[in-house]
């Protein structure tokens, strides 16, 4: 009788322990970009507040980590990630219920510390050897602007690291250990009392897509949502975070 | 000897087992055998490799010179504290690696407590460096060593030491001739626990040490930066690490050790 208790408690452990019997179809999963966060909480409060009953499931993350997920079957209503590329393989995988839609713009910056102690004022800057500078990993989408980035200025940068994610590159620049990192506008944001954004020149932005997916339960609700971040209120949580609204 | 086990402890050992084994079986299964060469012999993969393996090995060396005598001094000299001592030696084996990084730059870094004085005085500063992966290797290794030699003093007959000090050898003569031999194979297999935790060492590295080809990019970091965009080079290079651990495992506890690692 033990062993039967064990399994059956391990069979629940098992398949999941999101499983409550609360959930019904009120609850709507949301994967975004890490980048977007802050903004996509603030968004699920809103919907919570005028949806009673209702219940916003967030999870954020890297977009390539997120799209992997996706394709390898985890539920979710709605995506939302921080390129197009990284999207790609979700939707090779046939994942979406319909087109994507752009729903914000991210400029990227150089983020240095606060006041600018070594007076860098471009791109140009990050290909002074004397310079400790953290970039993005080509493989990542903050790398690969950064990369585009570089190449339209010409300049041929010397990177101390290639950071794995954007938020790991503002970190470095936050405590110190770089003087210079490529990140997003909305990272400079998030952390204006500690670092100050350069604008980048010519400037380089990535898309954010958003996109219904198939796997969830909850599709009228994803919809509901995705309206929202577009309508004059979602757009203006974007802009104060630092985003473009396209 | 031969009695059957029962059932209700087979049955969970049989399951472990399949746990620990089934996920490295799909990494062989899933493995683009036909790609292999072509994925294997881009620089990227020789340069992480050679730098894992050099790190991981210098990491080891330094946890050897420091924790043999850390291990001594927990196991036989007569310290007040000694409890408390042991337990904060064990603290980096349940940290997350990732906070370990940060305390290490927070220490080390540029503006750290004694990397700001550092960089003062010397001009020099070690994240971003093959050192600071060392360093960050080190780290979270120095416990499975000082925990493994610490075994093998207490387990060790004193009567050795005692005889020897009895017939006149000094403390430093002692350890070196009578104590360290004695308890060798135990050092052996905390080198080797250490050597592969560093080899598989990620959290700390890439927040210490960041993450730069050839120079602090270590085989974990170029599984997780191949994840995002070839999730079949991913796999690739999980197999070689896979192979390499393996390989050390097996090649040490035949030729070195004797000990069952």
């Amino acid at each position: 009788m033990r062993q039967l208790a064990l399994a059956l408690a391990l069979g629940l452990v098992l398949s999941g322990c999101a499983d409550d019997p609360a959930a019904g179809s009120d609850e709507v999963v949301v994967l975004g970009a890490a980048s977007m966060a802050e903004v996509l909480e603030d968004l699920a409060d809103l919907y919570e507040q005028e949806h009673p009953g209702a219940r916003v499931v967030l999870s954020t993350g890297g977009s390539s980590g997120l799209a992997r997920q996706v394709v390898n079957g985890l539920p979710a209503d709605l995506l939302v990630l921080a390129s197009p590329g990284s999207l790609q393989p979700v939707l090779d995988a046939g994942e979406q219920r319909e087109e994507p839609v752009v729903v914000a713009r991210n400029r990227i910056e150089i983020a240095v510390r606060e006041g600018n102690p070594k007076r860098l004022s471009g791109l140009a800057d990050l290909a002074r050897p004397e310079l400790a500078v953290a970039l993005c990993a080509s493989q990542v989408p903050c790398g690969a602007a950064a990369d585009r980035a570089l190449q339209q200025a010409g300049v041929t940068a010397s990177p101390d690291t290639l950071e794995q994610d954007v938020r790991a590159v503002l970190t470095k620049v936050r405590l110190g250990e770089v003087d210079a990192g490529v990140v997003y506008a909305t990272d400079v944001r998030a952390a204006d009392d500690e670092v100050d954004g350069l604008p980048v020149e010519p400037p380089v932005t990535t898309d954010y897509p958003a996109v219904r997916l198939r796997g969830g339960s909850a599709p009228d609700a994803a919809q509901d949502l995705l309206d929202l971040l577009r309508s004059e209120r979602g757009q203006a949580l974007l802009v104060e975070a630092g985003f473009e609204v396209p | 000897m031969t009695r059957r086990p029962p059932a209700v402890l087979l049955l969970p050992a049989l399951l472990a087992l399949a746990f620990l084994l089934l996920p490295l079986l799909a990494l062989l299964l899933r493995a683009p055998w036909t790609e292999l060469p072509d994925l294997l012999s881009t620089p990227v993969v020789g340069q992480a490799l050679r730098l894992s393996l050099v790190t991981a090995g210098l990491a080891t060396v330094l946890c050897v010179l420091l924790g043999v005598p850390l291990a001594w001094l927990l196991a036989r000299a007569n310290l007040p504290g000694r409890g408390l001592l042991r337990a904060l030696v064990t603290v980096p084996l349940v940290l997350p690696p990732v906070v370990g990084g940060v305390a290490l730059l927070l220490l080390l870094g540029r503006d750290g407590v004694l990397g700001r004085p550092l960089e003062a005085l010397t001009g020099l500063t070690i994240p971003f460096t093959p050192a600071a992966v060392v360093l960050a290797n080190a780290f979270v290794a120095l416990p499975f060593l000082v925990l493994a030699v610490e075994g093998a003093l207490r387990g060790a007959d004193r009567r050795y030491e005692d005889v020897a000090a009895t017939l006149g050898a000094g403390r430093w003569h002692v350890f070196r001739t009578v104590t360290v031999p004695l308890v060798a194979p135990g050092i052996a297999a905390g080198a080797v626990l250490s050597f592969a935790r560093a080899l598989g060492e990620f959290g700390a590295t890439i927040t210490f040490a960041g993450s730069f080809p050839g120079r602090t990019q270590t085989m974990p970091i170029a599984v997780y930066l191949a994840l995002e965009t070839d999730p079949d080079a991913a796999i690739a290079l999980s197999l070689v690490l896979l192979l390499v651990s393996v390989a050390v495992l097996a090649v040490l506890r035949d030729r070195w050790t004797g000990v069952r690692v």
